[in-house]
């Protein structure tokens, strides 16, 4: 599904690069998890991946399903079948949450030549999912983001991805900022698109949020480098004795 | 104090082109308004009020040519059930208007007030614009009271069924209209006043407005689409206890706007707010120029200006919020901002507050921007194609002075034509 080969990655503004050479290979219905230190690169490899400016890639290459990501506008990555779930989804007052999704649907099929949803499609749809992740109807109507609550604003993020129907999630530390009862919300929400040969990258700093949503790969990132791979069980040996060991191991 | 020689020679040549209309009953006013402007001349390059926007074509003998736009589509609020008056190039057109029956209001041409012995009108006439010179001197509203050639008397003493709308068209290349219209709503009466269109090549509006107490006037204005038109509007409101006043003003063309809005709270409990969206492309000038003065308890005031400007476009924002002593619990907001689409365009802004009362809750804020990368990335990453984004986000911008507007029809027909203009642009 997702194939990552020798990705080095710097700052367009300064001199610094962030990504030293990442390979990395999600296949088709797995999940993979990406753990890591701070600063070790883990969100920079999901903003290169969607397209966010800012950012240049020096070598190497990611490719969804064959196709080369890299040569995208974020738009047509989005259409390709990648979804990002963003760290810090952003408040954009005056557009409604509905409509926003609606256009973004929309704007997909056409991109991909499928027939449009109509109004009253989308709505059922849009009610049916949005209710498993206890989302209402008022905050369907509010402008997107404004005023939700920490894991509002990850629960609503889920309810894009369940929209879209992503072939491949990247979900950058969705667990951030989520209380105990919302992380098994958003995780049930994830576990739910889990299948179809859907794939998942999962990005956080804990292990707590991998009970919830059990992956099938574990990666360690660190200095811009996958340096350990493994099953889910390296996961708990960061939990039990954090980085340091690993990292010595691999130095 | 005597005028400076230039400023003196300026006003006599304009007004050497002028003929006051054969006025009978407003001749007085009329007189009076004339006094107004030789004593104040008309608005120079110098004067302070007037420091962001070049008077010089409002203020010229003749009006500079303006071509008149065609696109072959109906009127603004075409789709709406309302009380058509046509005024063309500035002359009122009884072809092109409705009869002016409707229940709950009466309607006159201004030169008709006279022989029916309209008292409101009669007394009404060059009032609200004599009482607006003060503090801040509007030479070009005393130009309009003492020679406009046509306009109405809007007396409401009901809730009419259907708005009235004031449809300006645009006839010749040179045309240079001044139109007055007056307003009276009665006690806990209300009315939508509909304006829409460029009027003529350069327009020169004055409307008075008197809201008695609990009475309701809801204003929806689009300038019209002709690019070269100018214009210099002025609304002079005065409110009762319990009133409200609601404007918004679209303006997606025009080489020169200057809006003036002045409104006078006076009685305890009003509720006035005063809004503006504009889009501006290229060679366009528009100034939004907003004096609001609380004279009375526990008022509320909100203005809210919006507008996005590209290709080296110009927005200006004068507003003022003024709390005179006595005028306790006011609450008084304003907010001007705009989107810059690009590095040539520029918004000038002057936000002011003056307050003596001690018991009041007044903010104001003012912004320039550009187009939000982060919102815009966010957007394009769930599949929205940039220039859709960029649509959405602009339209975004302008939606909390779009939302001014009560009536949820009246506020899609102006979203709409802010959709057209976004989509021309692509």
């Amino acid at each position: 599904m997702l194939e990552i080969k020798d990705l080095h990655v710097r700052l367009e503004e300064e001199e610094k690069e962030i990504l030293k050479g990442v390979d990395l290979t999600v296949e088709a219905g797995k999940v993979h998890a990406i753990m890591g230190p701070n600063g070790s690169g883990k969100s920079t490899l999901s903003y290169v991946l969607s397209g966010r400016d800012g950012y240049e890639v020096t070598e190497g290459s990611a490719q969804l399903e064959g196709e080369d990501l890299l040569d995208l506008e974020p738009e047509e990555r989005a259409a390709a079948g990648l979804f990002l779930a963003f760290q810090y989804p952003v408040e954009i007052p005056g557009v409604g949450n509905m409509t926003f999704l609606r256009t973004a649907v929309n704007a997909q099929r056409k991109a991909r030549g499928e027939e449009e949803l109509s109004a009253a499609e989308f709505l059922k749809i849009i009610r049916e999912r949005a209710k498993a992740l206890k989302i209402d109807a008022e905050m369907l109507k509010r402008p997107v983001n404004v005023g939700f609550s920490g894991g509002e604003k990850k629960r609503n993020e889920i309810l894009q991805m369940a929209m879209l129907e992503p072939k491949m999630c990247i979900l950058d530390e969705t667990d951030s900022g989520l209380d105990v009862d919302a992380m098994k919300l958003v995780a049930e929400g994830v576990n739910a698109l889990r299948g179809e040969g859907r794939s998942f990258l999962v990005i956080t700093h804990y292990q707590r949020l991998l009970d919830h949503i059990k992956p099938d790969v574990v990666h360690i990132m660190a200095d811009g480098r996958i340096v350990k791979s493994g099953g889910p069980e390296l996961a708990l040996e960061v939990e039990n004795n954090g980085y340091a060991d690993i990292l010595a191991e691999v130095d | 104090m005597a005028l400076p020689q230039a400023k003196q020679t300026a006003t006599e040549e304009r007004l050497a082109a002028l003929t006051m209309p054969d006025a009978g009953c407003t001749r007085k006013a009329r007189e009076a308004a004339l006094a107004r402007v030789r004593e104040m001349g008309l608005p120079g390059r110098r004067d302070e009020y007037w420091k962001y926007t070049r008077p010089d074509t409002l203020v010229s003998t003749a009006a500079p040519e303006a071509a008149v736009f065609n696109a072959d589509e109906p009127s603004m609020f075409h789709e709406f059930d309302r009380l058509k008056i046509v005024f063309i190039d500035g002359v009122f057109s009884p072809e092109e208007s409705d009869d002016l029956e409707l229940e709950g209001v009466t309607i006159d041409r201004l030169e008709d007030i006279c022989c029916k012995d309209i008292h409101w009108a009669k007394e009404l006439y060059g009032v609200l614009e004599a009482n607006g010179q003060d503090p801040v001197q509007r030479p070009l509203a005393a130009l309009n009271t003492a020679f406009a050639s046509d306009g109405v008397a809007i007396h409401v003493t009901g809730k009419p069924t259907k708005p009235i709308s004031l449809n300006y068209r645009h006839a010749s290349e040179t045309s240079d209209a001044i139109l007055h219209h007056i307003v009276r709503v009665e006690t806990d009466a209300e009315v939508t006043i509909l304006e829409s269109g460029p009027a003529a090549s350069r327009f020169n509006k004055c409307m008075e407005i008197d809201i008695a107490d609990g009475g309701t006037l809801h204003h929806v204005r689009a300038q019209g689409r002709d690019h070269q038109r100018r214009a210099a509007t002025h609304m002079f409101t005065r409110m009762g206890q319990e009133s409200v006043y609601k404007s918004f003003t679209l303006t997606v063309n025009g080489v020169l706007t200057r809006n003036e809005q002045v409104v006078e709270l006076t009685g305890d409990d009003a509720v006035a707010h005063v809004a503006g969206a504009c889009v501006g492309d290229g060679d366009f000038h528009h100034d939004d120029t907003v004096f609001i003065t609380h004279d009375a308890v526990n008022c509320e005031s909100r203005q809210v200006f919006k507008k996005v400007l590209r290709n080296g476009a110009t927005g200006v924002f004068q507003g003022k919020i003024l709390v005179k002593e006595g005028a306790q619990k006011t609450d008084g907001y304003q907010i001007s901002q705009s989107l810059l689409l690009d590095d040539d365009s520029q918004f000038l802004a002057k936000p002011e507050l003056e307050i003596y009362a001690d018991d009041v809750a007044c903010s104001h804020g003012s912004t320039s921007g550009a187009i939000d990368e982060t919102a815009l990335f966010y957007l394009r990453s769930r599949g929205v194609p940039t220039d859709d984004a960029t649509d959405m986000l602009t339209l975004a911008f302008l939606a909390e002075a779009v939302e001014e507007i009560e009536d949820d029809g009246l506020a899609d027909v102006i979203v709409s034509r802010l959709q057209d203009w976004l989509a021309r642009r692509r």
